[in-house]
């Protein structure tokens, strides 16, 4: 997975054609540590069909407020750099990222 | 370990080795507690969890109140260790959500997403979750400034402003947290001024961070934002007044509600919906217990939702083991079995055991003999309704069934009752 930061966040996601996961984490948030390996599954399955990024809100806060996520954890999906979907919520499932993968690649 | 997901077991559908001694539902405190006292007990148990272990301890930053982990002790930190512990001793956990149960059929079945899995006895931890506010605005702006987790959010509303909804233990310890990390955090408080729910320790500590403002006597009555929260709309309930006051987030306890709608229609429930047990974590089904915050009770903490677990699994041990042996000993059995129970205490009443086992020696070809101790067997006082004032007792089984029964005890009354002149 592409660790994004402030940074390099307009080149890697804003800019960037097709499909992109980015999965918002922050190292408090235990739920979003569980998920991330399985994130890392879901890469190596699809990865070929679309693209992972991961963004540590931990210093940069401010993108994540600037995309909207105040909650976590968070995978907000872009395509050609527009904001598509949103899987977020502490009840959050690998399969349901999953699904939403599967329904937005074909 | 259990952060890999190649170390996810999933059994289901391999012969019989989807069949648990104990399965667990839910991996908070209660459920891995069970989850130490079976597997320790040499069960073969299961504990399915949907997510991560931990259930609400580990949305819980500060947890100094469990005895012998003091300050400085996480929820998250405790529960790993927890989970750690259980999986020593040999308990699986199995990643899966369950969609249905039949609670009475022998064994017990619980359906999962992933498949279907067979139990001689449950042991429901499903726990309980926050309470939502019920108010506009709250589900529609979940995860957009609406929290009901001040560990997992807090860090994203530093230099932000953020009310907090309720003045229970939670409220306000998770409020003193959130302190680290906003700009102002405000909690919303319903009762008269100085009046909180939480206990005196939390609230005197609170009271002293200058961290912290309190509105009283006020509920919220909408949440309000576009994309992400900008205000709560909060009315003083003695004036009636209502007024918006801007915020980045709101952090929700108002208490919580039990995760017991999968069962609610086979177990006996109170009418909040928590699961009403006797003191041995028995519910109104044979071989189903319940344990912690699912459960109806006076204190919903991590040490009584892991005492709840190491009652609930030592009972259910007691349980299957019981049955086990009731199965094979008496019905079961080829021959027709005269059942003697008795008190160890009772010496009168064993003299006369003495002559049912004498009786049934002489008549080994047609009969066998099994000694139930009744003041300590719980299966034959719930099924046969042999309680300690009516022994010695003894009971004809034929294929299974309960024939006939004896309280006097003579060598005419054993020929009467077995019919063996």
């Amino acid at each position: 997975m592409i660790e994004v930061t402030k940074d390099n966040f307009d080149q890697e996601v804003r800019n960037s054609s097709g499909l992109v996961m980015v999965d918002w984490w922050g190292p408090k948030c235990e739920h979003c540590l569980e998920l991330m390996p399985h994130v890392e599954e879901l890469e190596k399955r699809y990865g070929d069909r679309m693209k992972f990024c991961k963004v540590n809100t931990a210093g940069n806060r401010r993108l994540a407020i600037g995309e909207k996520v105040l909650g976590l954890p968070a995978m907000v999906f872009y395509r050609d750099g527009q904001r598509v979907a949103e899987l977020s919520g502490q009840d959050l499932m690998p399969e349901d990222i999953e699904a939403k993968i599967k329904e937005l690649i074909d | 370990m259990l952060r890999s997901p190649e170390n996810i077991t999933q059994k289901a559908g391999e012969d019989m080795d989807n069949l648990y001694d104990l399965l667990i539902l839910g991996g908070g405190p209660a459920g891995l507690a069970a989850g130490v006292y079976g597997a320790r007990a040499r069960m073969k148990t299961g504990i399915i969890e949907k997510g991560r272990p931990g259930g609400q301890a580990a949305t819980t930053e500060e947890l100094e109140n469990y005895p012998g982990f003091g300050r400085g002790t996480t929820g998250p930190g405790l529960m790993q260790a927890m989970a750690e512990h259980a999986a020593q001793f040999g308990a699986e956990f199995i990643t899966d959500t369950v969609l249905s149960l039949d609670l009475r059929s022998n064994p017990k079945s619980i359906t999962g997403r992933k498949g279907e899995y067979l139990a001689k006895s449950v042991i429901v931890a499903l726990g309980a979750q926050p309470r939502m506010l019920k108010v506009t605005g709250e589900g529609r702006l979940r995860g957009k400034g609406v929290s009901y987790c001040a560990t997992c959010d807090a860090e994203l509303f530093e230099e932000l402003d953020v009310v907090v909804v309720g003045s229970g233990d939670a409220a306000i310890e998770e409020a003193e947290y959130l302190t680290k990390f906003a700009e102002n955090v405000t909690i919303i408080v319903i009762h008269e001024e100085g009046k909180v729910d939480a206990n005196q320790a939390s609230a005197e500590r609170a009271f002293r961070n200058p961290k912290l403002k309190w509105i009283w006597n006020s509920t919220v009555t909408r949440i309000n934002g576009e994309e992400l929260v900008e205000s709560v709309t909060l009315k003083n309930l003695k004036t009636g007044e209502e007024w918006d006051y801007p915020t980045n987030g709101v952090f929700i306890f108002i208490g919580t509600v039990p995760n017991s709608e999968l069962v609610k229609d086979q177990l006996q429930v109170n009418p909040q919906g928590y699961i009403i047990t006797d003191e041995k974590m028995g519910t109104n089904l044979e071989g189903v217990f319940a344990a912690g915050d699912v459960r109806d009770k006076y204190l919903r903490q991590v040490i009584t939702a892991a005492a709840d677990g190491a009652i609930a699994a030592v009972a259910a041990e007691k349980y299957v083991h019981e049955t086990e042996l009731w199965e094979q000993e008496v019905l079961q059995a080829s021959k027709p079995v005269v059942v003697a129970y008795y008190d160890p205490t009772d010496m009168a009443g064993n003299e006369k055991i003495i002559l049912v086992d004498q009786f049934v020696r002489d008549h080994n070809d047609q009969l066998s003999l099994v000694k139930v101790d009744a003041t300590r067997n719980e299966l034959v006082a719930r099924r046969y309704q042999v309680t300690p004032d009516k022994l010695p007792l003894v009971h004809l089984f034929v294929q299974g069934q309960l024939q006939k029964q004896t309280q006097t005890i003579t060598l005419e009354s054993l020929k009467e009752l077995t019919g063996i002149a």
